[in-house]
């Protein structure tokens, strides 16, 4: 007997955001890149479009970053002292389609550097490289405030994600993104009822709905991905069933968690059992990106080239079969 | 929950002046404080003092139409005002109702199927209301066993167990809870279930709190759909925190507005 599939008819939709502006769209990008836009979960082609594909971009930062392991350092520490020459590399020998710079150097306790410092790194950046960028504060709130806003207005016109806005801080950054015709990141911490809470207060803003990307908060294989697996799940079956208040795409910041793992960390003396760290800390990266693919993530922001290679050599793979 | 606002309906003072004098401004205030309000759809009935309802229904439709796509509801006991409803109808529309009669599901299965409307089915006949779950049963089985028959997609098929005043027919309440539930595993898929929830009330004295309660209990029963006064907060605010409460509605702290901005 021949086995009939089951599909699911759904009737609501992810919102598509637009990410970087070209010439003609008011900016000076080489391309813009679209996330979200789903219509079924995620690779589901028989339920619903899936018009875009998930995208990763290179997080790269505006100082030396103290605590990255040594498998990152190896391919960045050439260009650690000078931020545009690392995001230059990922550009142009590593091919990356869009870039997070994250502005950890404005942050009181890593360099302290002011809004003037930071708005004109931005303006370099953008005059460095012409993929589309995502910005991210350095995490301490009175500190994004006066440079997430600085950055906005140096890259007015250039339509990035700009984050991260939180429940206790969004204001000044909603305000910012939209004045400046950019996207914000809402970022929630893997809590679902604060994610639906903090969309609906950044678009009361008057941000559309549409220029919002959920950060929902992940963990790395083995620190609670599924628990960044489950909310996420969560908030698409809703948004799929007509909740436009979670109708958001998702950004992933797979890097950043990957490499705080042990696992990607330590050195094969101390584990031998483990295998040697050059492949182990790669490997926790890719795969903890491709899981949160397989939830819903549209965005992804990773760190090491090889595990980027490997994901963007997973995602074609599926989308073969749109 | 689908919620159908039912006041634009001519038996209301307001709406049957405003008919009878082509007053759009009411009806276009009506349609949108009711779709503010949290409805997704709209009834749409010329009521009983309507001279001409085959034309007044099309002018009601018209009318709605300039300020809203939401779905209608044409809501008459007669075909032919239904049929007049259709023809000027751009909106999804949904058809209210048909009885359990043959020669009404005829006339009304058809059309509902050519026009991709939904269908309110009544659990009720030419021979009387029921009076009982299983009278309930009987009928609207037949009406699904001749939606099946006529290739009408079941799941646009809300069936209506008829609520009887809490003052006139007590013992039957429960009664009309359990078969919300059993109208759902009549067939697989499941048709809907819908509700004219101000029935329950009639000639109450406290006619909102009963319309609240009835609701509550009855989405606990698996309510799909209901008519209502979306005006009335209180019965909004109890029949989206029933959501929450089912799991269908993720909760967040403005969950009440988030839901009426859908």
């Amino acid at each position: 007997m021949a086995t009939e599939l089951m599909l699911e008819k759904w009737s609501g939709k992810i919102s598509t955001v637009t990410i970087g502006a070209t010439k003609a769209e008011g900016g000076t990008r080489s391309h813009s890149i679209k996330i979200g836009g789903e219509e079924s979960l995620p690779f589901l082609f028989k339920e619903g479009a899936i018009p875009n594909k998930p995208q990763v971009a290179f997080e790269i930062w505006d100082t030396i970053p103290l605590d990255w392991p040594d498998e990152l350092n190896k391919e960045y520490s050439d260009c650690y002292a000078d931020p545009l020459a690392w995001a230059k590399k990922c550009v142009e020998t590593y091919k990356a389609q869009s870039l997070c710079v994250r502005l950890q150097g404005a942050h009181p306790d890593f360099g302290n550097k002011s809004s003037q410092q930071e708005a004109q790194f931005i303006k370099d950046l953008l005059k460095t490289v012409s993929v589309p960028l995502i910005i991210v504060g350095c995490g301490d709130d009175a500190k994004d405030n006066l440079i997430v806003p600085a950055c906005c207005e140096a890259a007015k016109g250039e339509r990035c994600l700009i984050g991260s806005a939180v429940q206790d801080n969004y204001k000044t950054l909603v305000a910012a993104a939209t004045a400046d015709g950019h996207n914000i990141i809402a970022e929630s911490p893997i809590d679902i009822n604060i994610a639906k809470q903090l969309n609906i207060l950044i678009s009361d803003m008057g941000l559309p709905l549409d220029r919002i990307v959920i950060n929902p908060t992940i963990g790395a294989l083995g620190y609670g991905l599924e628990y960044a697996y489950s909310i996420m799940e969560r908030a698409r079956l809703a948004a799929l069933s007509g909740d436009k208040t979670v109708a958001s795409p998702f950004v992933c910041f797979v890097g950043q968690e990957s490499w705080r793992a042990k696992e990607s960390r330590v050195s094969v003396n101390e584990f031998p059992a483990w295998g040697p760290e050059s492949e182990r800390g790669i490997i926790w990266e890719a795969l903890t990106a491709t899981a949160l693919i397989q939830a819903g993530g549209d965005l992804l922001v990773m760190r090491h080239p090889k595990a980027i290679e490997k994901v963007n050599k997973y995602i074609d793979e599926l989308m073969k079969h749109s | 929950m689908f919620i159908i606002g039912e006041l634009i309906n001519g038996m209301y003072k307001e709406i049957g002046k405003a008919i009878k004098e082509k007053n759009k401004a009411v009806i276009h205030r009506y349609a949108l404080q009711q779709i503010n309000a949290g409805a997704d759809a709209l009834d749409v009935n010329c009521g009983p003092a309507s001279a001409n309802p085959v034309s007044d229904i099309q002018w009601l439709v018209e009318t709605i139409q300039e300020v809203t796509d939401k779905p209608l509801s044409l809501d008459s006991s007669k075909a032919q005002v239904i049929e007049s409803g259709l023809k000027v109808i751009k909106n999804k529309v949904i058809i209210n109702s048909t009885t359990a009669d043959q020669e009404k599901m005829e006339v009304l299965v058809p059309l509902a199927k050519k026009h991709n409307a939904k269908l309110i089915g009544l659990a009720i006949s030419s021979k009387g209301i029921p009076q009982n779950k299983d009278q309930r049963l009987e009928l609207v089985a037949g009406i699904v066993a001749y939606c099946l028959e006529q290739g009408f997609n079941i799941e646009d098929l809300y069936l209506d167990p008829i609520l009887m005043p809490v003052n006139v027919a007590q013992a039957q309440q429960k009664d009309i809870l359990e078969a919300i539930h059993e109208f759902k595993i009549i067939s697989q898929p499941s048709p809907k279930t819908i509700v004219g929830l101000s029935n329950v009330s009639q000639g109450t004295k406290v006619r909102s709190l009963i319309n609240r309660t009835f609701l509550v209990m009855a989405a606990a029963y698996g309510l799909d759909g209901v008519i209502l006064d979306p005006l009335d907060k209180e019965l909004m605010d109890a029949a989206i925190t029933s959501e929450l409460i089912l799991n269908k509605q993720i909760y967040c702290d403005s969950y009440l507005d988030a839901y009426r901005k859908k």
